[in-house]
């Protein structure tokens, strides 16, 4: 690869992704008023939004294999239950990642 | 309003980016160096793309030479889904001064999730901004780290990306805890598993949001209103 291609293939994938980024503020921020489903949305979304990437972490389990989900649902299970019981962003994070990595060591994934 | 909470305290908030993003970057260091690719140019991505999922792809993408319009639809593929970060943050950013251009380069998927977590008293210019630059960092670091320990050590990252996932569940279950109205998540949840069912992990998280969106934006706002 010439360095020439890799500074403009690079600097393509830059330009792409901040005009993704800041596309909803070019088009919505010079308004005075939003329009009210932006402001509902605002609201709504990151709920959705959340949940969806959640999946997507979770995205490859593979349901058919007892091996190949257990060890997530548990790991997610010990997570959520811990933030529940003890609300300790940190520690719930660091419980559910060692449960899992105890898990994968284990054989489940 | 500036400078609301100490230094050290947003950086505790960081900590489960912080483990994601450099065992990430690493794997991504690695990756760039396996494809032949030196320290420089993973840097240089990490530094100007700054997309997790879509610098693993390009890595591919630069070895074979790719043609730039593959590259520039890819990306827009990849990471069309931080359109709908930034509708979050419309009115909030307005308020960011000269960090607004920044916050809204850096609005990763994991950034975009430390700002939903936080709580409203807390979004100031000094905390989102330390946030993105402390994240945009830890990426960096691990990008780096990898680069050098290409060659040298079969380097075992089993598990740690946990991390992530944990992240996500921890501001699920916030979300959830502190919202009157849950359908928003819902709805969420019911696009994901329907599109993971029809489409498969690789494609189903554009098609769940875009879903996502049109669903929340045509029932009655009365229904969802009071969920934050």
């Amino acid at each position: 690869m010439t360095t020439l291609y890799m500074v403009l293939a690079i600097l393509v994938a830059a330009g792409c992704t901040i005009g993704v980024r800041i596309l909803p503020f070019l088009i919505f921020s010079k308004r005075k008023e939003l329009p009210k489903i932006i402001v509902s949305l605002e609201h709504t979304l990151p709920q959705a939004v959340m949940m969806a990437l959640l999946f997507y972490c979770i995205r490859n389990v593979n349901f058919q294999h007892l091996h190949n989900w257990t060890g997530t649902i548990i790991a997610v299970t010990v997570t959520a239950c811990l933030h529940l019981w003890r609300r300790n962003v940190l520690l719930s994070i660091i419980t559910g990642t060692v449960t899992y990595m105890v898990l994968l060591q284990l054989g489940l994934s | 309003m500036e400078r609301q909470q100490p230094f050290w305290q947003i950086i505790v908030k960081t900590i489960p980016v912080m483990m994601g993003y450099i065992v990430l970057g690493i794997a991504f260091g690695l990756v760039m160096n396996q494809f032949g690719f030196n320290l420089l140019w993973a840097v240089f991505m990490s530094v100007f793309i700054y997309a997790g999922s879509l610098q693993f792809v390009l890595a591919g993408l630069l070895a074979q030479g790719s043609p730039l319009m593959t590259i520039a639809i890819t990306t827009l593929a990849v990471n069309s889904r931080h359109i709908f970060y930034g509708l979050s943050f419309i009115e909030t950013f307005k308020r960011m001064g000269h960090r607004r251009p920044y916050l809204m380069f850096s609005l990763t998927d994991e950034t975009y999730a430390l700002f939903c977590s936080l709580p409203p008293d807390q979004k100031d210019p000094y905390t989102m901004g330390t946030i993105a630059v402390m994240n945009q960092l830890y990426w960096i670091t691990g990008t780096l780290i990898g680069s050098v320990l290409g060659e040298v050590i079969p380097f075992e990252l089993q598990g740690v990306d946990f991390a992530m996932t944990a992240l996500f569940t921890v501001i699920v279950v916030d979300q959830l805890r502190f919202s009157s109205n849950k359908s928003p998540a819902v709805i969420g949840a019911m696009s994901s598993v329907i599109f993971l069912l029809l489409l498969g992990p690789d494609k189903f998280l554009l098609p769940a949001l875009s879903v996502s969106v049109v669903a929340l934006s045509l029932i009655p706002s009365r229904f969802l209103n009071r969920s934050t």
